[in-house]
């Protein structure tokens, strides 16, 4: 198991386990971060402090702090 | 709100997620025939219009506000249950149209399956498939037709030039015939929608949450009441902000919820994992995939997002923004302020002299000019909003600047309420809807009047240009300019900081977290840019308008009586004096007869009087009674200090904040013992009281209506005059200490 935030820009990750605060993980997993689903890790944004994330095929930033709600396994 | 009355066409609901091209949808499909309200309750603005259907029938479609999913927490999220199911107020509709974005299938279809499950006739209107086959892609619409239960029709809200196909599907739908061609749906279900297999346990919760819905929300249908159930587990929790929930339903799941959990499950993850199992399933019969290709919109990030490029090229973006705003709206205004005085010539040229022809251009006239003068920043400020929202570019505004924002307790979606502050704090404060939490919105709300909006800029000209020399520092530098950036600075840290100390102390706790999607970068659709433009415009204007009129006339009242006759019977006899003069004279006596009468007048009344009365106050400041009556005129709308100051020096009314005469007015007043009142030290506490302290009627009331609350507004006044206080008399204490 790892964080997104270890992983270099462009690789990809299946997702463990969704955690976090209820509403914030519901909104997660509506969005498609569902447990088994692969996400793609596209770019960091240095000054944002963000991780833009590819997940069925859309694109979603979240913070790097708040994105440790994800358990990624790289792939 | 009530449409059940006043309307008996159709009612369609156009729902979908956010960035699926709904609303240029929805545009296409009204075009101009809009109507915006507020829906009951809460501050998001209802749009709905009118659509002819082929066969002729005129319907009324609703634009449903942009949701991933129904289930809420907020009571802006709540709407889009509300709309779409049409309980709690909201009228049911006959039919719902709902704009996927082909390209974002499976996530979109997430929201569909939670439409459909209502039972409604749906229509889907598939956007984007253009797109899709840009990529080598496809959709089955025959399989998504048969796997939905629903009509599916391929759109381009963008380029197609009739929507004919899709508007016969909602007739369609409309006249009960709404399945999909073909053999009927194997299953047997009595449902429309789709069905999906669930874990027993949940479906034992189900039924138990289903059985406290109510009649009026399930119109006696097992489906409907179902997926009522779903929505309450997935939405009720112990503190959320939902409003229309019946409390049997919310004790229902709440404690529904709590067993499953109790037990080890998740009644979330089971219903939202059950959803994507039904899509993954269906996926691969519903698009037809060639090998995933980096897209035009990641190109195009890899330089926009990019660590320093793209943060240069926003800064260059922000450049040409406020150029805009401060140089190109210039001729505009101009332009605006000319057709004022116009009218106001024309009425008194009109009316016959006297307190009714100084009442009307006084104060309605120079009211409404006062509410119109900063529409030409307002509309060039939301023709950049809107064009960096319709091309995806605001997301990523959001993105770079998250990190900033965030540092001060703010979301990097306050950015554009912020940037609009720098126009008018008005719709601004309108802006901050699109905001999730209520503590970010109110957060936000509080910091924006600190911006330097476009009322203090004549006031700063006036000052500046009266007390300090143009003359150019350091070989290129203009003092001038430097002083007029320093305040724009000024007002900026302070908001900024102001916002990081209220989210340690008032707003303590967490923001929400972000999620920010990036949607695919499009070219602009200029009606739908337009269209924005002018749907802020309109409710500036209602938010606005009234409230800055009303000021005005009020102010008027207060600064021209009671009527002075000792004064007005001293004017009178140096007019009859005047006549004996030699007619080269008359005029110029005669004038400067009547800006002493109104000079009088105004010490006098009660402005005047309120001005002498709170000059202990202001004094420590360095201000005397007379910028205390400046100051009272500048509460209406900050902006009327030039004129009223006009009218304190006995210059007369008309004056703008380039009028030399006013300058040299203002430099030439002295105390009673000679000494100066403006110095550049009294200029800067001045600047720095008007860039804090909050002068605005309109704003005030722009966040009484948002909180739906007195006390908001009133704490707002409070911490902004006692910030602005403090401030002016640090400034100027400090200045006399250091011998300046």
């Amino acid at each position: 198991m790892a964080l997104l935030a270890t992983m270099a820009p462009g690789q990809a990750a299946r997702i463990e386990a969704v955690g976090g605060e209820r509403s914030f993980r519901r909104r997660l997993m509506e969005m498609g971060f569902l447990p088994g689903t692969q996400v793609r890790l596209v770019r960091r944004l240095a000054l944002g402090g963000l991780l833009e994330l590819e997940v069925r095929g859309g694109h979603v930033n979240l913070r790097i702090d708040e994105a440790a709600a994800l358990q990624v396994q790289p792939l | 709100m009530d449409a059940s009355s006043t309307d008996r066409r159709p009612l369609v609901a156009l729902a979908g997620n956010p960035n699926t091209g709904k609303t240029t949808l929805f545009n296409r499909l009204t075009g101009l025939r809009q109507k915006v309200g507020n829906y009951a309750g809460v501050t998001v603005e209802r749009v709905a219009g009118e659509c002819a259907l082929p066969g002729g029938t005129k319907v009324q479609l609703l634009d449903v506000p942009g949701a991933y999913s129904l289930a809420a927490r907020s009571r802006e999220e709540e709407l889009a249950l509300q709309c779409v199911a049409g309980v709690a107020g909201e009228p049911r509709p006959d039919a719902i149209v709902l704009v996927l974005d082909a390209t974002q299938l499976s996530r979109n279809l997430y929201l569909a399956l939670q439409v459909l499950e209502l039972g409604t006739p749906v229509v889907v209107a598939l956007n984007m498939a253009d797109q899709l086959a840009k990529r080598g892609e496809r959709v089955d619409v025959a399989a998504l037709e048969r796997e939905l239960g629903a009509r599916v029709v391929l759109v381009s809200a963008l380029h197609d030039r009739d929507f004919t196909s899709l508007l016969e599907c909602v007739a369609e739908a409309l006249a009960g015939d709404g399945g999909p061609k073909g053999e009927g749906r194997q299953d047997g279900n009595d449902a429309r929608s789709p069905r999906r297999a669930l874990p027993r346990e949940l479906e034992a919760d189900l039924a138990q949450v289903a059985r406290c819905v109510p009649e009026s929300w399930s119109l006696g249908s097992n489906a409907r009441a179902r997926a009522f159930a779903e929505w309450a587990l997935l939405s009720v929790e112990e503190r959320d902000e939902l409003e229309g929930v019946p409390p049997d339903l919310r004790a229902r799941a709440l404690a529904t919820r709590q067993a499953a959990a109790q037990g080890g499950r998740s009644t979330d993850d089971e219903l939202i994992a059950a959803r994507y199992a039904w899509i993954d399933e269906r996926m691969s019969g519903f698009v037809v995939r060639a090998s995933p290709s980096r897209t035009a919109s990641e190109r195009i990030d890899a330089v926009l997002l990019h660590p320093l490029l793209g943060f240069g090229l926003f800064l260059g973006l922000m450049v040409v923004v406020f150029q805009a705003l401060f140089a190109w709206s210039d001729p505009l205004i101009g332009l605006v302020e000319g057709a004022m005085g116009h009218v106001g010539d024309a009425a008194r040229s009109i009316l016959p002299a006297g307190l009714f022809a100084d009442f009307v251009v006084e104060g309605v006239v120079a009211g409404v000019g006062s509410v119109v003068v900063v529409l030409p920043q307002i509309l060039l400020l939301f023709f950049f909003i809107g064009l960096m929202e319709d091309t995806g570019y605001m997301a990523r505004v959001a993105a770079l600047m998250d990190r900033v924002m965030r540092a001060m307790g703010l979301s990097g979606r306050a950015f554009v309420p912020m940037l609009s502050g720098y126009a008018c704090a008005v719709p601004a404060i309108l802006a901050t809807r699109t905001m999730e939490r209520r503590r970010d919105r109110l957060l936000t709300m509080l910091v924006v009047p600190l911006m330097t909006c476009s009322a203090r800029l004549p006031v700063y000209t006036l000052l500046i240009g009266a007390l300090w020399p143009p003359v150019v520092v350091a070989g290129f530098v203009p003092v001038q300019g430097l002083l007029m950036a320093a305040m724009y600075l000024f007002s900026t840290l302070v908001a900024l900081v102001a916002a990081a100390v209220l989210s340690r102390t008032l707003f303590r706790g967490q923001g929400a977290p972000l999620i920010l999607e990036l949607p695919a970068y499009r070219a602009p659709h200029w009606p739908s840019v337009l269209g924005m433009m002018g749907q802020r415009a309109s409710s500036f204007l209602r938010e606005a308008g009234g409230v800055i009129l009303a000021c005005t006339i009020a102010l008027w009242f207060l600064l021209s009586f009671p009527k002075d006759e000792a004064a007005q019977a001293r004017h009178a006899q140096t007019v009859v004096a005047a006549a004996t003069l030699p007619e080269a004279e008359q005029a110029s006596a005669v004038e400067a007869a009547d800006a002493r009468l109104a000079s009088d007048s105004l010490a006098s009344s009660w402005g005047g009087r309120f001005g002498h009365a709170i000059e202990p106050l202001i004094e420590p400041l360095g201000f005397d009674w007379k910028i205390g009556v400046g100051l009272v005129g500048a509460f209406a709308a900050r902006e009327v200090f030039v004129s009223t100051m006009g009218v304190v020096y006995g210059i007369g009314g008309g004056v703008d904040e380039e009028s030399d005469t006013l300058r040299e007015a203002i430099k030439a007043e002295a105390h009673a013992d000679g000494r100066p009142v403006y110095t550049p030290l009294v200029g800067l506490s001045l600047m720095v009281f008007f860039a804090l302290a909050c002068q605005c009627m309109s704003t005030l009331a722009a966040i009484k209506r948002e909180t739906r609350s007195w006390g908001w507004p009133v704490f707002l006044f409070v911490y902004m005059t006692a910030l602005a206080w403090v401030a002016s008399f640090v400034v100027h204490q400090g200045g006399l200490l250091l011998g300046l």
